[in-house]
């Protein structure tokens, strides 16, 4: 548990998945993958588990929000653990697809 | 956050898929090759004890590596002007040393002997057996470390260098695009010099969607044109003088001959509604869109996408048709703001500097600090209005602002009033000192093939659409007006010359 920083990367303890923070809210945050607290990438973890309320597939590239938006996170790897904070399944933002510009 | 990752996401989705094309060479990049690629590269560079990784050469596959390569080695990439003179590049050089110089061979000689400065070819910058070691590590995920220096292309003086962090591009790109939205047989031509925002945004958004790039190093309307169709070319982005020469090379066709290209996106510079309205017959199969940006703002902010180009082109209400000339509306996650002198923000119609704030906006510039007010304001100096609906219509820069004995007068709009007249090809209208008024109003102007300007009928014009004081009291006949390679007017040349 501790406070998470914007750009940050976290791992997850069940499965390959890994998130970056994309947005944060101040204060102490637990985020789980699979239902098992997720590490800052780097460190050094013991496998967990996956609950299986906890087990529908994060998708690289897709964008995870808590309901009140506070909390953003960007899956960098995918995975079979589901995002969660404090027991609450994290959803997914759907991307407006835009016109290409560049 | 790093810009590396957004490689590293690709890579490992889709590592076999080509990524980068040199369009003149013809070598190309695999998202793996890449990666892999700047792993050694920023060995390379961190072993040089450098902190800046500056490239001044035309786009080649060096140009993506070298971004990513700073990305890793975790020192800002500083792309730089080529068509500077050496006198101008070495001034930029010696404000980012010491520098990783990666640079053409002509140039090694003298740019090597600056202070501080460890040069190397393009050549040797992609060859394999002069990189053996890998770095130790992953790069910084810091999102306040600087990703990118760019010196603004100084159209109005002296180059100042925009700071872009790591923050400032992710966030552009994960707002805008999405991640491996690109079909494997989706390519892009890029002819965006890379030293602009453009070309920098070119590179992340592809490789972020999974995009194929294809790099046109040095523009010409036929060698766009013959690359479009050799590599069954999608999509395209060009500033407005370049669709008007590939229109003008098209010239008698009644299609560009090109139907895989679906996406035609255009921006820098003011598009004359003459050329747009040629091109959507030209290209009937392209969906186009207008992008607003800025270097200081990551690239777009406002788009005008392509069912606005084709309801408005559609209109017969004059409101909805002119929004084919405006630069459409705020992006998500971007919020756009027109303020008067005073800082108050103005009613939908009315002109006034454009206000932006997001993520994406950096706002700043190196040595100088942020221009970004409390609230998150970055003041752009380009003029504007924004309609009842939020489109944007760009007004040309504040600081062109006429002032005539009090009276703030926009160059743009007497511009687009003389570019409906049929002499006239194209304008440029600038203040000159006038002892009685402070500044009075002048125009260059060139002629349409054939035509003749006739000066007291062109005033007679403006005198009839608008007010008086809005008429050029000197009124000049030019070949062609003189623009910078991404398509902008020099201002300062025409009104240094009609001052004279």
């Amino acid at each position: 548990m501790g406070e998470l920083k914007t750009g940050s990367r976290l791992k997850s303890a069940v499965c390959d998945g890994e998130v970056m923070v994309v947005l944060a809210p101040t204060g102490d945050i637990e985020v789980t993958c699979g239902g098992a607290p997720m590490a800052p990438s780097g460190t050094e973890t013991e496998r967990a588990e996956i609950d299986p309320d906890h087990a529908v597939a994060i998708v690289i590239g897709k964008r995870y929000i808590s309901e009140d938006e506070a909390l953003e996170l960007l899956c960098v790897k995918g995975g079979e653990g589901s995002l969660a904070v404090a027991g609450q399944l994290l959803l997914q933002k759907d991307t407006k697809k835009l016109p290409k510009t560049d | 956050m790093n810009v590396m990752m957004l490689l590293e996401m690709a890579q490992a989705t889709f590592p076999d898929r080509r990524a980068f094309t040199d369009g003149s060479s013809g070598q190309s990049f695999t998202y793996q090759e890449l990666f892999e690629a700047a792993r050694m590269r920023a060995a390379s560079v961190q072993a040089s004890s450098a902190t800046r990784l500056v490239k001044l050469d035309v786009s080649n596959l060096g140009t993506p590596l070298s971004l990513f390569t700073s990305a890793w080695a975790g020192v800002p990439f500083v792309p730089l002007n080529y068509r500077l003179t050496n006198d101008e590049i070495e001034s930029l050089l010696t404000r980012v040393t010491p520098a990783y110089l990666v640079t053409q061979e002509d140039r090694i000689a003298t740019l090597g002997a600056v202070a501080d400065v460890s040069a190397i070819t393009s050549g040797q910058f992609l060859d394999d057996s002069e990189h053996t070691t890998a770095i130790d590590g992953e790069w910084s995920m810091d999102p306040d470390d600087i990703a990118v220096l760019l010196f603004t292309s100084g159209t109005t003086g002296i180059p100042k260098a925009a700071v872009l962090r790591h923050k400032h591009l992710v966030s552009y790109i994960l707002s805008s695009v999405e991640f491996a939205g690109a079909d494997e047989e989706e390519a892009a031509l890029v002819c965006v010099p890379p030293y602009h925002i453009a070309g920098i945004a070119a590179i992340l958004s592809s490789v972020y969607s999974g995009r194929h790039v294809v790099q046109l190093p040095n523009f010409t309307a036929d060698e766009w044109i013959r690359l479009a169709r050799e590599h069954q070319i999608t999509s395209a982005f060009v500033v407005p003088t370049m669709l008007a020469r590939i229109i003008d090379a098209l010239d008698n066709s009644d299609s560009a001959g090109m139907p895989h290209l679906k996406s035609l996106s255009y921006g820098g510079g003011k598009m004359p509604l003459s050329v747009i309205e040629r091109a959507m017959v030209l290209f009937p199969e392209a969906d186009f869109s207008n992008a607003y940006g800025l270097t200081e703002t990551s690239s777009t902010i406002a788009v005008l996408g392509p069912e606005e180009h084709r309801t408005a082109k559609a209109s017969t209400d004059d409101a909805l048709r002119r929004r084919l000339v405006s630069v459409g509306c705020a992006l998500p996650g971007v919020e756009i703001e027109i303020r008067d002198d005073g800082g108050n923000m103005l009613a939908p119609g009315e002109r006034g500097e454009i206000y932006v704030r997001g993520e994406q906006v950096s706002g700043e510039y190196e040595g100088r600090g942020s221009v970004v007010d409390k609230e998150g304001w970055f003041p752009t100096r380009d003029a504007g209005s924004m309609d009842e609906d939020g489109y944007l219509f760009l007004e040309g820069r504040a600081d062109d602002v006429i002032v005539r004995g009090g009276e703030n007068l926009s160059p743009g709009e007497i511009e687009d009033l003389l570019l409906t007249h049929p002499t006239v090809a194209d304008a440029a209208v600038v203040g000159i000192p006038d002892e009685q008024w402070g500044e009075g109003i002048a125009a260059a102007i060139v002629a349409k093939e054939g035509a003749s300007i006739d000066v007291e009928e062109l005033q007679a014009f403006v005198r009839e659409h608008m007010r008086s004081s809005r008429v050029p009291q000197l009124i000049k006949e030019w070949d062609e007006l003189p623009y910078n390679e991404t398509g902008k007017l020099l201002r300062r040349v025409v009104k240094a010359d009609l001052s004279g």
